[in-house]
């Protein structure tokens, strides 16, 4: 290493920790490993797990990351996390004494958000490792199979990879099993209490049709195919489960990226401020926090949107303004209390949503963008008449929110057992030469005849893919 | 719980490539992506005289990976400087101004839309893909440059390795008696004053230094000028053009392996002929008719003003989808008859993709009334018949030389 040791950084991490302890961020163990950087690129391809099942995509995803590191265009993190019990971390072993101190605070803020958001209550971080390392030797062995081989491997694996993220958003929301669901539709079948219904012509009972398979829409898509295609292997169907799992593990991230990302900066930013460094480590923690949590032109930076926000809660319910007062009342908690709480019950979504204020969206000026010919045009800037729709499509644009949300309709349509799905339409249209390949992987999956219906330009579509190729129909 | 910080460990042994495999896979499916659109790669790319070394960007499919997705109206949200302006252009289309991080899920984003090969990997491929032997591929590969070279003469200056150290030395010798520094004279002198003499150094100067001189050799008869002729009035649609170039391509390796200087002359053609670049012999499509002698006929002129057939070794080739005026049909013949006298090898190829050659006129039977052995037709359909049309074609060359 080069200016600094193991027993610095022990040194320094035991003094961070004591600050950690003092603001109240509650952690998981934390494990730190020292890498470089040809190691860094392996972690990051494979999304900093230790063990991971192989796919070429990771192959792909190493090169790329290379090539733009190898080029210059874009730096590696100084740091990478994962969500486990205990929580490991990398460090770079070029990283100077500085960064280390500053990536070390930085982990603790996402240790301390990986343990207390409700998003990641459904990820088990004590067992990631060993789940991950299962997932590997499971799909390894599949590959070593010789009746089945990395060909058929791959070739369920780029269908599943495909669909992945065609899941449940919200996973604190309990998935309703067919039970249930079957209580649900009779409940909801039967005629409402009706205290005229002396004077009232009798309404007329609708017996509800409990053969439709699935009785509500069915946004596990995966899922759903694994539990209703019979023809599935059982190591086809394990490959659909484990990519579920990775998907539903990962979906956590994606949904807090700006809250994750801004809690972590808030907090390296006060626990190194309150570190007492001597003026040179100062003035150079001042300059790579601004790296950090720089705005970039065009763009939204989840670090700086992130910290911005935080910020602001805090000097809200800290030191409110006067006009702030007027509007939304004296604060009910310390600033320090909301943050903790907000950090638990959130994700970025809500958070924008509640916490991002049109002041603040002026001060960074936000804007929204469309595509006008082949150029992406600002459309609405945060003035007084636009900052709500600026924030409706940045909301629009976070976590889960930009992937369509698809669901299963029906699993025998026409009594052909043709998958019906649904593209529910937010104004977006699908892309549609994604959308073709991806309807052949779906087709692959289910073996039969998949139909989805969207909106096309304004037009109720069916994009159908069978034996006989992809086509599009515009329903009248 | 204390936390835990590991050591880095730079040994081997605990830090394998982990995603060695992986990346090999990856490799695997851009070539074989490569592999399936070597037709339309060949056909678009300037392959033939090229170096071998030049690298080519190929467009990909296959290896992109598909989700759903939103598409063009889906629009997004950024930050400006501080003086946004609505109607203020932000970016072009495909660049994303607003793309957050590579998470999955996001937009379609840029992918991996080329990749880089080398000119000699793709004719690699291009030889897998028309099945071309062993052997023969290791011969077309590489270009024999038996360039020979003689010795004439020396100079004083040069490069190290041609350094001739006999003559060096004797330089050295010569100077050195003339400067009255020789051992017999020395001694002398140092007899009839008595002393001994002080300095006995006598290093060498840089106008000793001899080279010896290399002139390349070039011999006449190792000429060969490679005339492709191609009939553009139809459409020459992808496969046609592809199958067009690699028989050229073909042909011009094969003629390289044997002389030491070939150049190639395009001529392009339909009612009237033109000598073009390449590029444009493989690009420029013309509608209306075809008079397959005026390329004949062109190619009849550039051997009379550049390549006389007794210093240089003609060979040419003809490809066309056989249709032809009815009425150009004896001139054609003729021009072919002359062509051929003139050239080493003369052939006709006929690309035709399978079936359409019960319809359509052909010159095939046109040219059967050509005697000459060194005049060939073949008759492609499909890229396998590339190879084995293409060793009948040298057959002749053969069995002419034997």
């Amino acid at each position: 290493m080069a200016k600094h040791e193991i027993k610095d950084l022990v040194e320094w991490d035991k003094r961070i920790r004591e600050k950690v302890a003092e603001f109240g961020l509650d952690c998981f163990p934390q494990e730190f490993e020292i890498c470089d950087h040809s190691q860094m690129l392996g972690y990051m391809a494979y999304s900093g797990m230790p063990s991971h099942y192989p796919h070429w995509s990771y192959g792909k995803s190493y090169e790329k990351l290379k090539t733009l590191y190898d080029h210059g265009v874009s730096g590696l993190p100084y740091e990478m996390v994962i969500n486990s019990n205990p929580a490991i971390a990398y460090l770079m072993r070029d990283n100077t004494l500085l960064l280390q101190i500053l990536t070390i605070a930085h982990v603790y803020g996402h240790n301390d958000f990986f343990k207390n958001n409700f998003t990641y209550r459904t990820t088990r971080p004590e067992l990631t490792i060993e789940t991950f390392k299962a997932h590997a030797l499971r799909v390894r062995r599949y590959i070593e199979d010789p009746s089945i081989g990395l060909e058929k491997v791959e070739h369920v694996l780029d269908a599943a990879h495909a669909l992945q993220w065609q899941c449940r958003r919200n996973l604190a929301i309990r998935k309703i099993g067919p039970a249930e669901q079957i209580e649900r539709a009779v409940e909801a079948a039967r005629p409402r209490e009706d205290p005229f219904k002396k004077i009232h012509a009798r309404p007329e009972y609708k017996e509800p049709d409990l053969r439709r398979v699935p009785l509500e829409p069915d946004e596990d898509v995966l899922l759903f195919i694994r539990d209703h295609n019979p023809y599935l292997a059982e190591w086809e169907k394990d490959l659909l489960t484990i990519v579920d799992e990775e998907a539903k593990y990962f979906l956590p991230m994606m949904e807090t990226k700006i809250m994750n990302e801004g809690w972590a900066s808030y907090w390296h930013h006060r626990i190194l401020e309150s570190l007492e460094l001597d003026q040179g480590l100062h003035l150079e923690f001042i300059i790579r926090h601004n790296q950090v949590v720089r705005p970039i032109p065009g763009q939204i930076n989840p670090y700086h949107l992130g910290f911005k926000i935080w910020q602001d809660i805090y000097r809200r319910w800290t030191n409110p303004t006067p006009e702030e007062v007027k509007r939304d009342g004296p604060p009910n908690k310390s600033g320090t209390e909301k943050i903790f709480e907000v950090r638990e019950v959130e994700r970025d979504a809500s958070f924008i949503r509640r916490y991002l204020t049109e002041e603040l969206m002026r001060e960074m000026d936000l804007f929204e963008y469309e595509q006008r010919g082949d150029e992406y045009v600002v459309s609405k800037v945060s003035d007084e008449e636009g900052w709500r729709k600026v924030k409706e499509t940045l909301i629009k644009n976070v976590g889960a929110n930009s992937i369509p949300v698809i669901k299963v309709e029906d699993a025998d349509f026409g009594q052909n057992r043709t998958l019906y799905l649904k593209h529910y339409h937010d104004g977006r249209d699908l892309h549609l030469e994604y959308g073709e390949k991806t309807m052949s992987y779906l087709q692959r999956l289910w073996g039969r005849e998949v139909v989805l219906e969207t909106t096309l330009d304004g037009k109720r579509s069916l994009l159908c893919s069978n034996d006989r190729g992809f086509s599009v129909r515009t329903l009248k | 719980m204390d936390t835990i910080f590991r050591e880095y460990r730079p040994s081997d042994a605990e830090r394998s490539d982990r995603s060695a495999g992986d990346r090999l896979r990856h490799r695997q499916k851009v070539r074989e992506s490569i592999r399936d659109n070597i037709a339309d790669i060949i056909a678009e790319e300037s392959i033939i005289g090229k170096d071998r070394d030049r690298v080519i960007k190929v467009p990909l499919r296959g290896i992109k990976e598909y989700r759903f997705v939103f598409g063009d109206n889906a629009g997004g949200a950024g930050q400006g400087e501080g003086d946004t302006q609505e109607g203020q252009v932000v970016g072009k289309a495909g660049q994303q101004p607003g793309k957050g991080d590579d998470m999955a899920g996001d937009r379609p984003g840029v992918d991996y839309y080329e990749t880089e090969v080398t000119l000699e990997e793709l004719i690699e491929i291009m030889f897998e893909d028309l099945e071309l032997p062993n052997l023969e591929r290791r011969a077309l590969r590489e270009v024999l440059s038996e360039r020979s070279s003689k010795r004439k003469g020396y100079r004083h200056v040069g490069i190290r390795v041609r350094l001739d150290k006999r003559r060096t030395a004797k330089q050295r010798v010569m100077r050195m008696l003339a400067a009255g520094r020789g051992p017999r004279q020395m001694a002398e002198a140092a007899a009839l004053e008595g002393n001994v003499a002080e300095e006995r150094r006598f290093p060498f100067h840089k106008d000793d230094l001899r080279y010896k001189h290399i002139e390349i050799d070039t011999r006449e008869e190792s000429n060969a000028v490679v005339i492709c002729i191609m009939d553009t009035s139809g459409s020459m649609d992808t496969m046609k053009k592809y199958l067009a170039r690699s028989f050229f391509f073909l042909l011009y390796q094969f003629v390289s392996t044997r002389y030491r200087n070939v150049e190639i002359v395009f001529i392009a053609h339909h009612t009237e002929a033109r000598e073009v670049t390449e590029e444009e012999f493989f690009h420029k499509g013309e509608s209306g008719g075809t008079f397959i002698s005026s390329g004949y006929q062109k190619a009849l002129e550039i051997i009379a003003e550049r390549y006389h057939p007794s210093l240089w070794n003609v060979y040419a080739f003809h490809c066309s989808d056989g249709d032809n005026f009815e009425s150009d049909n004896p001139a054609a013949l003729k021009a072919a008859e002359e062509l051929s006298n003139l050239c080493n090898l003369f052939g006709y190829g006929e690309i035709k993709p399978l079936g359409s050659r019960y319809y359509e006129s052909s010159m095939l039977n046109v040219f059967r009334r050509i005697q000459n052995p060194n005049f060939h037709t073949v008759l492609i359909e499909r890229k396998e018949d590339i190879w084995p049309s293409f060793k009948a074609f040298l057959a002749k060359e053969r069995a002419q030389q034997d």
